[in-house]
């Protein structure tokens, strides 16, 4: 373990009941960084945050502090502070009295107490507030009475658990500035959690991007825009246009139904890969030797500093792209991506992959529901199958009670001329679809699948 | 039209739910002994209760003192038990919650009568000895839900971090439920307080079958007895006017105080 390391996770799993809400995250925190753990409502960054903070214990796994256990170590005895979502100042308290609350019980004598409530007061511009009611003060007052309330206790880790997000833009900017300032100010560690992909850009020294449980990336905020690793990240962090691709070989790429240079390397030949390009990063050019592909612009809107325009390719892909310049709707333009610009991922999967089991020889059980599919020779009922369904091959029906199964499409993404889909079952399994049509988070959805579309082998018992 | 009929409506209703209140109030000022008849306006019977000059004053004084010492001891005692109940049933999720809440509601609706036999036979049947010690745990058992009830809403309004952010900042579980929670639900622990005060100041069925035989009386059960033996002692009308008052102001006293906080809350 490197010596610079204030916090390790390790192996670290924490279930609800019988959901899992973390699956062995391992992480460290270096000391004296600003760390965001950042990702969509639900996905476990707000009980990473819990855990470190000693709310709630890690069912599987520990949590390091200078390298030494800390799971036996109540939150009160935890040299960290955290900054909550909704504040939780106490009503019962003015400005003074919340923010010695923590120096109170540790008997810190009383001059000490009023020297460094008044210096925490003048660090978060509220002097001349100590004798307030704290429901007399606004949202963002309250929020700095927050953080003064916790940084007076001179924590080793600061926690922050969405702190702005009850805030209004433009207060949300100006304490942006504030909480950095006061972060290289103070050298103290900080564990900010957000949903806010600007915050954490704007913020972090490290970003940790987190879905489902799961660490998706960690990396530097630069190291996390422009190579992310997979097509959440990409979809997550920024604008961006992910599209299907093959690696045709080392540094060539094809997409979009063109074949460009890249700077990637060690995806094999031929291999189904996805791409990320973002939209500042696609070049209009009148240089017909220059342009690698042609396209119509076919909406323009202005976003303040620069254009965003959406452009139908020659080739029946739709991209967005951002320029100073504005074309006009319509009109043909020639593009060009620069092979840096590029940013290959590996596929996650190429398609869904279920384990299932036979009912009798025409019928399938998977994902807790029975599917029809083709006479299945030499499989009896209760054989364990391996189901594969292509992504295009799910059928997603409008009402839920019309489908073998019931969903909800929990997370989706638009590929350039179709969507790809993932959708939540009832039981909690995921299916993922391609399709043209359009459907929104949060739409409940029945699941069909064709019988002759089930690809069924046999599974071997080990 | 249809307004002087609501009005019509509206005074029967009043003059129905107060008149007897009201006639105890006029008879408590007449010394005659049949209750009905005016003999002649007189403070008499109020000298009598104070200066204890009447029949059995020595009896009706310990009933009341029996009556505020047993709803003194059981409503504290509730106030306790309710807001600990209260916070563990706030922390349970789903089906557990509700299951809990649920459970906490049939004591309040279960008649007293019912209450009172099964606690008599619970005594019995662990060989408890009935006397003072038995009325006040009857009392604390149907006074405690009473407080959950009043201490819910009050963690429900309260921010969830609230005790975290206490825990946080170095307080021991101990320090955050007695320099945070306490002070926070203590509106709510009061209101419980007050309801389980009356309930069992109140309370004559419970109190009926759990007493024993030392011969322990309460307010409740001392006008039961009194009124059989022959007629109710005089002295009682000027009292009931006297609690009935009493317990008038202390009403409007937790209304303006809530009116209060409430527009303190806007």
């Amino acid at each position: 373990m490197a010596g610079d390391h204030i916090i390790d996770l390790r192996h670290v799993s924490k279930r609800f009941g019988d959901k899992a809400v973390l699956e062995d995250i391992n992480l460290y925190i270096r000391k004296g960084e600003f760390v965001t753990l950042l990702g969509p409502s639900g996905c476990g960054k707000t009980t990473t945050l819990r855990l470190i903070a000693g709310f709630l214990a890690p069912e599987e796994g520990e949590i390091l502090l200078d390298g030494k256990d800390i799971s036996g170590i109540p939150p009160h005895k935890r040299p960290f502070n955290t900054v909550f979502q909704r504040y939780a100042l106490f009503p019962h308290l003015d400005v003074y009295d919340n923010i010695a609350f923590g120096l109170k019980l540790q008997k810190v004598p009383t001059d000490e107490i009023d020297r460094r409530v008044r210096k925490v007061l003048k660090m978060v511009s509220m002097t001349d507030y100590e004798e307030r009611d704290v429901d007399s003060l606004s949202g963002g007052q309250q929020q700095r009475v927050a953080i003064a309330r916790a940084l007076v206790n001179q924590p080793r880790i600061l926690l922050l658990d969405e702190p702005l997000a009850a805030l209004d833009l433009k207060m949300r900017k100006d304490m942006q500035i504030e909480l950095k300032e006061m972060h290289r100010e103070l050298g103290i560690t900080f564990i900010y959690v957000t949903h806010d992909q600007e915050e954490a850009l704007t913020l972090s020294d490290t970003i940790v991007v987190m879905d489902e449980g799961k660490i998706q990336q960690i990396g530097t905020p630069t190291d996390i825009y422009n190579e992310p690793v997979n097509s959440f990240v990409a979809d997550f962090i920024g604008e961006s246009n992910i599209l299907n691709a093959t690696m045709i070989r080392d540094r060539r790429v094809a997409f979009i139904g063109h074949e460009f240079d890249c700077v990637d390397e060690g995806f094999g030949e031929n291999n189904p890969v996805d791409v990320v390009v973002r939209p500042e990063d696609i070049y209009f050019t009148r240089d017909e030797a220059r342009a690698q592909f042609r396209a119509t612009v076919r909406s323009c809107v202005f976003k303040g500093v620069h254009y965003e325009m959406y452009v139908d390719t020659d080739t029946g892909f739709e991209l967005m792209i951002q320029n100073y310049d504005a074309y006009p709707v319509g009109s043909e333009v020639l593009l060009y991506i620069d092979p840096d610009d590029i940013q290959v991922m590996r596929k996650e999967r190429t398609c869904n992959t279920f384990e299932g089991e036979m009912v009798d020889e025409t019928h399938v059980k998977l994902l807790g529901g029975s599917f029809e599919c083709l006479p299945q020779p030499g499989l009896t009922a209760g054989d364990a199958v391996t189901v594969q369904v292509d992504f295009d091959k799910v059928d997603l029906l409008d009402h839920q009670e019309e489908g073998v199964l019931a969903g909800e499409v929990h997370f989706l993404l638009y590929k350039g001329d179709h969507y790809h889909l993932t959708i939540l079952t009832e039981d909690g399994d995921h299916i993922w679809v391609d399709t043209d049509d359009i459907w929104d988070k949060g739409d409940l959805v029945g699941v069909d699948i064709a019988p002759a579309d089930l690809k069924i082998c046999k599974r071997n018992e080990a | 039209m249809k307004k002087v009929i609501a009005q019509i409506y509206l005074w029967i209703l009043m003059i129905l739910l107060y008149a007897p209140l009201v006639f105890i109030a006029i008879f408590s000022f007449t010394e005659s002994k049949v209750l009905g008849s005016w003999s002649g306006f007189s403070t008499q019977l109020y000298e009598n209760l104070f200066t204890g000059r009447m029949q059995e004053s020595a009896s009706l004084i310990s009933a009341v003192e029996n009556t505020l010492l047993i709803a003194l001891v059981s409503a504290a005692v509730s106030m306790a038990l309710g807001t600990v109940a209260a916070i563990g049933i706030f922390n349970l999720t789903g089906r557990k919650r509700r299951a809990l809440s649920f459970l906490n509601n049939i004591p309040m609706i279960n008649p007293d009568v019912i209450t009172g036999v099964s606690l008599f036979l619970l005594f019995v049947f662990l060989h408890f000895s009935q006397g003072y010690l038995s009325v006040i745990l009857s009392h604390i058992s149907f006074g405690t839900p009473y407080v959950v009830l009043s201490v819910l809403p009050k963690l429900q309004q309260m921010n969830p971090n609230i005790y975290e952010a206490a825990l946080d900042l170095g307080a021991t579980p101990g320090q955050a439920l007695r320099k945070v929670l306490v002070p926070l639900l203590r509106p709510g622990m009061i209101s419980g307080f007050i309801l389980a005060f009356t309930m069992s100041l109140d309370d004559f069925a419970v109190t009926f079958f759990t007493r024993g035989t030392i011969g322990l009386e309460t307010l409740s059960t001392f006008i039961y007895a009194d009124a059989r033996k022959g007629g109710l002692t005089p002295e009682l009308r000027p009292l009931m006017t006297l609690i009935f008052l009493i317990i008038l102001v202390l009403l409007l006293f937790i209304n303006l105080r809530q009116a209060k906080m409430q527009k303190a809350n806007e």
